[in-house]
């Protein structure tokens, strides 16, 4: 049961973007490991990210009727 | 062994249920065999027809990378866990459309509607969302417009275009007026409506600045102010002074939704849509859960009967014969051609493996088509007389409370003044008459069954809370649709000048949102001016259109299925196409031409122009009458020129379609090249 409740919050979270930058993260210190000739590797802040995040998810009909 | 007889099972107690509800001729009959028939025949079609489509006619390939899998940039294309696509996805094409059209189709009785919701999804409307999905899943998840354009020629992609935005304007006009009739003359609706304004701004500011991305903390925080704010406009109802500030007339809340709408398409997103669409999902998927429990829990009988004898066309609702002005009228939650919008470009972009699409495509749409029926549950357990009194307009029923309970009793739905008042007083309403536009009936049905199933002292309450659960997510497909509007208009004003293309541009923001929102601001003024209440002028419209956009979609899925060397499957989308196509032929036909002034709009204009030059109307109402003319000539036009895209795009396609099976030229096939999954599981 622990299991099944733990699933249905990772769900949650996952679904409503609430993890959606641990998820940033996470891509990015898989995908940007070679990348040090490359200048401001960094990953976003936070905030920097659900700013760029929001912009980009209005851009297109996202909602039907 | 046990599978086959649970399936036997499950298609004996769909083919009961089904039965029961079709032959049902008595007093009444419980809405659990309605849960039961849709679950059932849902569960056959998923197991059986969708699998057979996925396996036979789509031919999905679990080992075939999908551009979620090659394309995988971190953001928006995202290999994701097909639970959380389906709630994504779900989210996104669950609006008010299924809430709406049931409830105004409960008029030609239970029967019509429900056997359309429940065919009509089974074949038609999971059937396209599942192949749109699919086409643009094997096409680097385009959008409908660009696939169109690609596989069928320019002029598909030109009509899917003017299609959309056409739907846009008239869906938002009609929602705009669905808000402004709960609101009207309602302190207690009007302020909590107002309040989820405020409080989507402090949500977004939270999760913008306060605490950045803590976004379910946020919701939380939001939704519990919702449901403050609906305990609030009680006390605003019951405070004299406080009341006079939210007790209006429809035109000044129109006015006011035209100034919100614009507002919501100028602010950063952030503020007010971003924030308003987090509350609207929390709110929505919780009530629809919430409305499945209750209605299993309190198994209500559903008391109008089966047929009315309003299928003959002379319904108060909205004029016009059952055939076709139910599949019209029940567009979401049957087919709708929306879908196809959010099928391609936003859920492919998410697909971890091609055989989700059977779940995602068919089983969203099949969700969504649940939804639909229970809305009709909701119409159909409130006493056929007070369903009329609350949902017909003035105009065909009479403005006082003694003619309208004469004229709709006289029709054999029995209802009375005295009982009108109480269920209005129960319900923390003045009146309950006329309020045309579905919301309030079908929050006075939602009220009666949550009242019912979790305890009736608080059926104001319950009231109030259900049309701030119908207003908070019209809001945001007024909001979003508002936004979109905007986009393609710029995008099309980009051709004429560049710099109007720009997204960013601040002047040329705020012309084309004030041109957007002045077209839905249009016909949602000239709906509420509308003696006939306008949702009757208003809602067929909208459901050609939405109806329109289907057929383009399944134009596109026959012409590709028959161009891929297909043409024995063809019918699987064919079939639906040349449903929809004969019956928005026919209802477009009918709006035209129709001498009954209650459904052909050239009849309408003639007889209100006859009625103005001899003189025989009220001032009040010759003034607004040259309005209402050049309306009803501007529909008959719009009419046509949905009807003649449609046809353009369905002759388009058969031409694409002969020339290949000629062995003509014909533009190539757009899909990528198989490349091995490496997500798959051994």
């Amino acid at each position: 049961m622990p299991g099944r409740l733990n699933f249905l919050w990772q769900w949650l979270r996952r679904v409503s973007g609430d993890d959606a930058y641990e998820r940033y993260i996470e891509y990015h210190a898989r995908c940007h490991t070679n990348d040090a000739s490359l200048p401001d590797c960094s990953p976003l802040s936070k905030a920097e990210f659900f700013k760029q995040r929001q912009e980009e998810k209005w851009n297109g009909v996202k909602r039907c009727c | 062994m046990l599978k086959s007889i649970i399936w036997i099972f499950v298609g004996c107690l769909g083919a009961a249920a089904v039965g029961s509800i079709a032959l049902n001729r008595g007093e009444s009959i419980n809405a659990l065999w309605f849960v039961s028939a849709a679950v059932c025949v849902y569960a056959i079609a998923y197991r059986f027809y969708a699998a057979w489509v996925a396996a036979k006619v789509l031919a999905l390939d679990a080992s075939r990378a999908t551009p979620a899998e090659r394309l995988d940039n971190g953001r928006d294309f995202v290999p994701t866990n097909r639970w959380i696509v389906f709630g994504h996805h779900f989210a996104a094409i669950a609006g008010p459309g299924p809430l709406v059209g049931p409830t105004l189709a409960a008029q030609f009785g239970y029967l019509p509607g429900t056997l359309w919701i429940l065919i009509g999804a089974v074949l038609g409307g999971c059937v396209q969302d599942m192949v749109t999905l699919f086409l643009s899943t094997r096409r680097d998840a385009r959008s409908l417009g660009q696939m169109a354009r690609e596989e069928l020629g320019a002029l598909g992609g030109s009509a899917a275009l003017i299609g959309t935005f056409a739907i846009m304007i008239i869906l938002i006009a009609v929602l705009g007026l669905v808000v402004v009739n709960a609101m009207k003359h309602s302190p207690w609706a009007t302020s909590t409506v107002a309040a989820t304004i405020p409080i989507a701004m402090l949500v977004g500011v939270y999760m913008r600045s306060f605490r950045p991305g803590q976004v379910l903390e946020a919701s939380v925080l939001g939704v519990c102010l919702l449901l403050v704010s609906v305990f609030a406009g009680g006390w605003v109802d019951h405070s004299e002074t406080l009341r006079g500030l939210f007790d209006h007339e429809g035109l000044p809340l129109a006015f006011g939704v035209i100034v919100y709408g614009f507002a919501a398409a100028v602010l950063p997103v952030w503020l007010l849509l971003a924030p308003r669409d987090y509350l609207s999902t929390f709110v929505k998927l919780g009530t629809i859960f919430l409305l499945a429990i209750a209605i299993v829990i309190l198994r209500p009988e559903v008391k109008m009967p089966a047929l009315t004898p309003f299928i003959d066309g002379t319904g108060p609702i909205f004029g016009g014969k059952l055939f076709p002005f139910v599949f019209i009228t029940i567009a979401c939650g049957a087919i709708s051609g929306f879908h196809s919008l959010i099928a391609s470009g936003t859920t492919p972009k998410l697909l971890t493996n091609e055989r989700d699409i059977h779940m995602i495509g068919y089983g969203g749409m099949l969700l969504e088509s649940f939804v639909a029926i229970m809305a009709m549950v909701a119409a159909t357990v409130l006493e056929p007389g007070v369903y009329f009194a609350i949902n017909s307009p003035p105009g065909t029923v009479g403005l006082d409370a003694p003619a309208a309970v004469a004229k709709i009793s006289s029709w054999g739905f029995p209802v009375s003044v005295e009982q009108m008042q109480s269920l209005a007083a129960q319900m923390g309403e003045a009146t309950l008459f006329a309020r045309t536009g579905g919301a309030p009936s079908l929050a006075v049905g939602m009220a009666s069954i949550f009242g019912s199933a979790f305890g009736d002292g608080l059926l104001a309450l319950w009231y109030h809370f259900a049309i701030m659960f119908e207003a908070i997510f019209i809001l945001t497909t007024l909001d979003a649709g508002t936004r979109v509007g905007r986009f393609m208009l710029q995008d099309m004003l980009g051709n004429v000048w560049r710099k109007l293309g720009q997204t960013s541009w601040m002047p040329s923001v705020i012309l084309s949102s004030a041109l957007v929102v002045a077209g839905w601001g249009y016909f949602l003024y000239i709906g509420v001016i509308d003696p006939n209440g306008g949702v009757n002028i208003l809602w067929p419209l909208f459901g050609i259109a939405n109806q329109m956009l289907a057929a383009i979609a399944l134009s596109v899925a026959s012409g590709i299925l028959i161009k891929s060397g297909k043409l024995r499957y063809a019918w699987v989308t064919g079939l639906p196409l040349v449903w929809l196509v004969t019956i928005t032929s026919t209802a477009a036909w009918q709006k035209i031409t129709s001498a009954d002034i209650r459904i052909g709009f050239y009849a309408a204009a003639e007889d209100l122009s006859g009625k103005l030059a001899s003189g025989f109307l009220a001032p009040e109402k010759a003034e607004i009458a040259p309005q209402l003319i050049f309306n009803l000539h501007l529909d008959a036009w719009l009419t046509l020129l949905f009807v003649g895209l449609l046809w353009l795009i369905v002759l388009d396609m058969l031409r694409v379609s002969y020339r290949h099976l000629a062995g003509k030229s014909v533009p190539p096939i757009c899909e990528v090249p198989h490349a091995p999954s490496r997500l798959v599981e051994s």
